[in-house]
């Protein structure tokens, strides 16, 4: 009993991480029909800077994990003024190449400013060490994690559903042409939306630092993860993303634990016989 | 956009057959790249190595652009098939079942290829996205098998110093890179080069092309839309798995490597450099590619690494056609010269 909780705990946590970082993907490539594998380059630039933040300039881990959020968004902001909204209309193979030269401009920058090592992130005291949760104990930061998470997530379906832009975005996802005709104003919405997402994988990227690690390989060497989470979520959908990054996570943690050889493979062929069964995901909506 | 005009629509049939055939035909300058990478065999002879290596990289460029430059199959994957040819020569050699190269690279062909009809077959009923994904997540499955069955395929170590027979039974693979094994390399991709060459000529490749321009329409005119896709990944399989035992044989090892991300990533930088959708683009693509890596990675490994991203990033802006492409718009910029220089 005490094992199956230490499991789902366990999973549950890598799994909140994962829907952090991948819920900007989600919306991205939902949205604005952008194949974005630069996704897991903002969230390792996020983890850089808060990590950095912490290290160098002793700034505490909350407002490390803000000044993350706000630096990449602000980066992205521009990248996708620039850069990005030049594809939108592109073919996906276009799409698929820039953003994969972004992933070596990123890595490469990484490199050349901060080196190749991985770097360490210290939580602050208040978060290290076992809670008790009257049943059990726990780590503390696999339960912050999983608290963070659960609030991001409302916070998130609030936005999604109670506010104007969120029945915006909900619009442009579901007709785009509808919405552009019916006054929305998607060049502005685009932005605030891949602004906002890149800066929730920097969330991600520097929550999840602690066990991910942080090196400048991180965007390739997660990023079939995060399209697995988008893929089995559904494109755009918030929810969906959200189910399925908890699946993974916990199906992950507990066949890394008694499969610690084959576990990829099974999630490998879970994905590929899902989208065969079902291409637009899990919670996905068919078009 | 794409080299190929189509004829116009009130054109005769026996017209749009005349340009076919006449598109068909062998210019002028093309045996030049063969003649000269013959001459590189004698001039640069401590070259040979990475000229193997420049070789094998257009063969596995050559057949991604089968799939991907012609056919239009959005694929992240391909790195599934070089490394099933280079793993069933590997596990064939290592285990001493069979070690004549030569035979060795028809039945590497035949396990990617089957790889590649099997896979195809199912993931081809999807498109863009999905299909990325699908193709991703196999490529994932292989090399996630291929770690873990270590005792056929090594797991994490993979299986070096394997026995390759002479080929014919006299010509001595020379170790790590040699004499022998760039003409062999060489005689390999001249033949599977005019395979594809008449292949994306015929028939058959002109119905690629139009199910990549217009898949809709191909439907209508009653193509066999999917079945057309699923062979032309499966040849392009088999392709990609030559290009891999061949890779396995000049190593004398095969691993991971062979099978990942990165490989796959690659060899679709240089396709894209080069040119997709045109018989070239695979050969111009890789010299760039691999001399700028050769020699500026060394040099420079991090900065080489930034610049390559740049150029990646510029292409996909401002010049979709890869350098082919460059040359082509420079070439009718220049004024509508009725002699056609070769880039």
């Amino acid at each position: 009993m005490i094992e199956i909780a230490n499991m789902v705990l366990g999973g549950l946590a890598a799994g909140m991480v994962l829907f952090i970082v991948s819920v900007g993907l989600s919306v991205t490539m939902g949205l604005m029909g952008f194949v974005n594998l630069a996704h897991g380059g903002f969230a390792m630039i996020g983890g850089y800077v808060i990590v950095l933040a912490m290290n160098r300039l002793g700034i505490p881990f909350v407002p490390a994990l803000a000044l993350g959020f706000i630096v990449v968004a602000a980066i992205s902001a521009v990248f996708e003024r620039l850069l990005y909204s030049r594809l939108y209309r592109a073919p996906e193979l276009d799409q698929v190449l820039f953003t994969i030269g972004l992933v070596f401009i990123m890595t490469a920058s990484v490199l050349l400013v901060v080196g190749p090592e991985t770097q360490p992130l210290t939580l602050p005291t208040s978060m290290q060490g076992q809670l008790n949760l009257g049943f059990m104990t726990y780590r503390t930061y696999s339960v912050v994690l999983i608290v963070v998470g659960v609030i991001i997530m409302l916070a998130l379906w609030l936005g999604f559903e109670r506010t104007r832009m969120g029945a915006q975005i909900r619009a442009a996802v579901d007709n785009r042409r509808m919405a552009e005709s019916l006054g929305i104003n998607i060049t502005r919405l685009f932005t605030i939306t891949f602004a906002f997402g890149s800066g929730m994988a920097a969330l991600g990227g520097g929550l999840g630092a602690e066990f991910l690690g942080l090196d400048p390989q991180y965007p390739l060497k997660y990023l079939v993860m995060f399209l697995i989470v988008v893929a089995v979520g559904g494109l755009g959908r918030i929810t969906g993303v959200f189910y399925a990054a908890l699946i993974i996570g916990v199906v992950d943690f507990t066949l890394k634990k008694y499969l610690p050889q084959g576990g990829t493979v099974f999630i490998y062929a879970m994905t590929i016989l899902l989208l065969l069964w079902r291409p637009q995901g899990l919670f996905g909506r068919p078009t | 956009m794409s080299a190929t005009q189509m004829p116009d629509s009130n054109t005769s049939d026996a017209l749009a057959a005349r340009i076919l055939a006449r598109r068909h035909r062998f210019q002028w300058w093309e045996p030049l790249p063969w003649l000269l990478a013959l001459g590189f065999y004698f001039v640069f002879p401590r070259y040979l190595g990475f000229g193997t290596e420049l070789l094998i990289t257009v063969l596995f460029a050559i057949s991604l652009d089968l799939a991907l430059g012609y056919a239009g199959i959005i694929t992240l994957g391909h790195a599934a098939f070089f490394g099933a040819g280079a793993y069933t020569v590997g596990i064939l050699a290592k285990h001493e079942i069979w070690t004549e190269p030569i035979s060795g690279l028809v039945i590497a062909a035949i396990v990617a290829g089957a790889v590649g009809l099997l896979s195809g077959l199912v993931l081809l009923r999807t498109t863009g996205l999905t299909l990325l994904m699908l193709t991703l997540c196999t490529m994932g499955l292989l090399e996630e098998t291929a770690n873990m069955a270590s005792e056929v395929t090594g797991g994490f170590d993979g299986l070096d110093s394997l026995p390759i027979k002479p080929i014919f039974g006299t010509f001595e693979f020379d170790v790590l890179y040699s004499s022998t094994q760039y003409l062999y390399v060489l005689g390999v991709l001249l033949v599977c080069f005019i395979f594809v060459r008449t292949l994306v000529y015929s028939p058959y490749g002109h119905s690629l092309t139009g199910i990549r321009e217009n898949t809709l329409r191909m439907h209508a005119i009653g193509a066999p839309v999917r079945m057309r896709l699923v062979t032309c990944y499966a040849i392009s399989a088999a392709l990609a798995g030559v290009a891999g035992a061949l890779w396995a044989q000049a190593n004398a090892y095969v691993n991971l490597s062979t099978l990942g991300l990165d490989r796959a990533a690659t060899v679709m930088i240089i396709l894209v450099l080069g040119g997709y959708g045109r018989l070239y683009g695979s050969i111009v693509g890789a010299i760039a590619y691999m001399a700028l890596s050769h020699f500026l990675s060394k040099a420079y490994p991090t900065a080489w690494q930034l610049g390559l991203g740049v150029l990646l990033v510029a292409i996909a802006l401002f010049a979709r056609g890869g350098i082919l492409g460059i040359a082509d718009q420079i070439r009718s910029r220049l004024g509508r010269a009725k002699e056609q220089k070769p880039s």
